[in-house]
């Protein structure tokens, strides 16, 4: 996933490299690790779990996601952020199968997975509602208001993921406007929290299997705690890489730092 | 021509809002799976009487609290689930303190959400320019794909909340505080698309929504003592507008004025203007609220302060009559 992500965003000549690598993983574990019930031939399965990428600039990550599980063709990977492509800078979910809503503006993944959390209760359906949202993006005062409400509607069926990497365009999240504790600041709002390494893929598969399963009254709030970049040498723990393209030499360097080999099936995950 | 209030129909007077709650029990009842979501503000709005009409509904009205931001994306993610999503609160929060909201998420995405808030315009009255929405058909209007409807009267806010039901989409519906007599006949159905013909004349054409029809009509009885016959046209969807409609009645009248209880900026005026400068450049006036915000007083106060009433329409048809032999 992550090699898809890096040449798709080096092809695009824009694109979040940092924030998508970063959260790689806890896609994996959802898409890859049987956490979410999905059908990559039936996007609209009416029993689906849904997902929304609250952080939308990690889009990469997702499109990445989507192919690998045969959403998309791989090879449509390439077009990102190209006229005419499907593709767009952030998900469109009036073209890309396995998008459910457009996102992109911060802030408002939370509360549309809690109106699709309180949507499926409505209707007496047990399926999850899955939100990954960005740790600078709790910045951002409509999470809290979606806390709340989460918390007052007793939406169990509700998982938040924080990909707590750390940084944000202008600096480490501590300089520019300190989130603190994000887990205790969910907590208080009446929410299950706890804290994950958001790279150790069978720990973020059993926290978040438990989240959807537990339906003991209180939404979930998981934060994984994630290096921005992960997986390129110099892109890792770097804000400069928030929102960059590596050029031709940067991208062979991120390759090989991914294990990468021309003309071999790449080593996914 | 579609149904008008009859004499005694128009004695009853009531606001555009009163309709909406209401209107979502019906549909409920007829098996429509609508929700509303409102933000402390569901007796203003009536979406509580949604909730109270039946006991299967109560769990219909999610109440998100004073998080306009939020209530329309919990509206988004009800529509997301295959819900027709209904929104409360005030026009002035409902579409400009969530415009991010409704942008990006409803109208991007074309999701069934119906941005349907109240207490729109002057109406609201007393509480102030602070509260008085004066640029929500602007900001609507301007987002792609976005139906934007302007009731005039109660069964026009009836027929307007029944037809965005229906049709898939995000669909913004404008009412107001303010009783107001009733213009149409009780269940009249409007559609989307189209304007309505109220009155004919061949000497001005006045273009009106919401509540300046019924202030339109009130004019073109003056203008009738004067000899000036006035058609009058409710442009109850103000997107899409019904341009043939619109550029046929200016073509015979060779005159314009438009009336809105909003600010003459990227409303209806603009809209109609866009309109006859493509299809049938005539001279137009604009009633409106002229580029500034609103004051407290009271509605019939503030409809004279503002120049929104029937003589103001008067004055601006006589002063557009002036301008024919010009163009």
């Amino acid at each position: 996933m992550r090699i898809d992500i890096v040449r798709m965003i080096a092809e695009a000549g824009s694109g979040h490299p940092g924030g998508s690598l970063s959260c790689a993983d806890i896609l994996t574990a959802l898409y890859f690790g049987g956490v979410m019930d999905h059908r990559p031939d039936d996007p609209a399965w009416d029993d689906r779990d849904r997902f929304i990428l609250a952080k939308g600039h990690a889009a990469p990550a997702l499109y990445a996601a989507l192919a690998l599980a045969g959403y998309l063709p791989e090879d449509e990977l390439l077009t990102l952020r190209k006229l005419g492509s499907r593709l767009q800078g952030h998900p469109d979910s009036n073209q890309v199968p396995g998008v459910e809503v457009s996102t992109g503006s911060l802030g408002q993944g939370l509360s549309i997975a809690a109106g699709a959390a309180a949507g499926l209760k409505l209707d007496g359906k047990p399926q999850a509602v899955f939100a990954l949202l960005g740790d600078g993006e709790c910045q951002e005062g409509q999470v809290w208001e979606a806390a709340m409400f989460a918390a007052h509607r007793k939406l169990d069926n509700l998982v938040a993921i924080v990909d707590r990497n750390g940084l944000q365009i202008d600096g480490s999240t501590e300089d520019v406007c300190d989130p603190g504790d994000i887990a205790a600041k969910f907590a208080a709002f009446g929410w299950d929290a706890c804290e994950v390494d958001g790279h150790d893929i069978p720990a973020l598969i059993e926290t978040l299997s438990q989240a959807k399963a537990d339906r003991s009254g209180k939404p979930h709030a998981v934060i994984a705690r994630t290096v921005k970049g992960k997986g390129v040498s110099f892109m890792e723990d770097q804000a400069g890489w928030h929102g960059k393209a590596p050029n031709a030499e940067q991208l062979s360097q991120a390759l090989s730092d991914l294990g990468y080999v021309e003309g071999e099936e790449a080593c996914r995950g | 021509m579609v149904k008008l209030a009859s004499a005694e129909e128009k004695q009853v007077k009531r606001a555009t809002r009163a309709a909406y709650g209401v209107t979502l029990a019906e549909l409920a009842g007829e098996g429509l799976p609508v929700v509303a979501v409102d933000a402390d503000l569901s007796g203003s709005t009536t979406t509580k009487k949604f909730a109270d009409a039946d006991p299967a509904y109560a769990d219909r009205l999610f109440n998100c609290g004073i998080a306009e931001q939020n209530m329309i994306d919990v509206a988004a993610g009800l529509a997301i689930t295959g819900h027709i999503a209904f929104t409360g609160s005030f026009a002035v929060f409902g579409t400009g303190r969530a415009y991010d909201q409704i942008r990006n998420t409803v109208a991007y995405s074309k999701l069934n959400v119906k941005v349907a808030p109240s207490h729109a315009g002057v109406s609201v009255g007393p509480d102030g320019g602070s509260h008085q929405m004066l640029e929500d058909i602007s900001l609507m209007r301007g987002l792609p794909g976005m139906r934007v409807l302007v009731p005039a009267d109660y069964a026009a806010a009836r027929a307007a909340i029944r037809t965005a039901a229906q049709i898939e989409g995000p669909v913004y519906v404008r009412m107001g505080r303010a009783s107001v007599p009733a213009v149409y006949a009780d269940g009249v159905e409007l559609e989307i698309g189209r304007a309505y013909t109220l009155r004919e004349g061949s000497d001005v054409t006045i273009v009106a929504c919401g509540v300046e029809v019924e202030q339109a009509m009130i004019a073109a009885e003056l203008l009738a003592a004067e000899g000036i016959e006035a058609e009058v046209i409710d442009a109850f969807s103000v997107k899409p507008l019904d341009e043939e409609t619109i550029a046929a009645s200016a073509s015979k009248t060779g005159c314009v004025v438009v009336a809105e209880e909003h600010s003459v900026l990227g409303g209806l005026g603009s809209a109609v203007a866009e309109a006859l400068a493509r299809r049938c450049p005539a001279p137009i006036e604009f009633i409106g609220v002229q580029d500034r915000f609103g004051k407290s007083g009271e509605f019939e106060e503030l409809l004279d302060y503002f120049n929104l009433d029937a003589k103001a329409i008067v004055e601006a048809v006589k002063k557009v009559q002036g301008r024919k032999s010009i163009c």
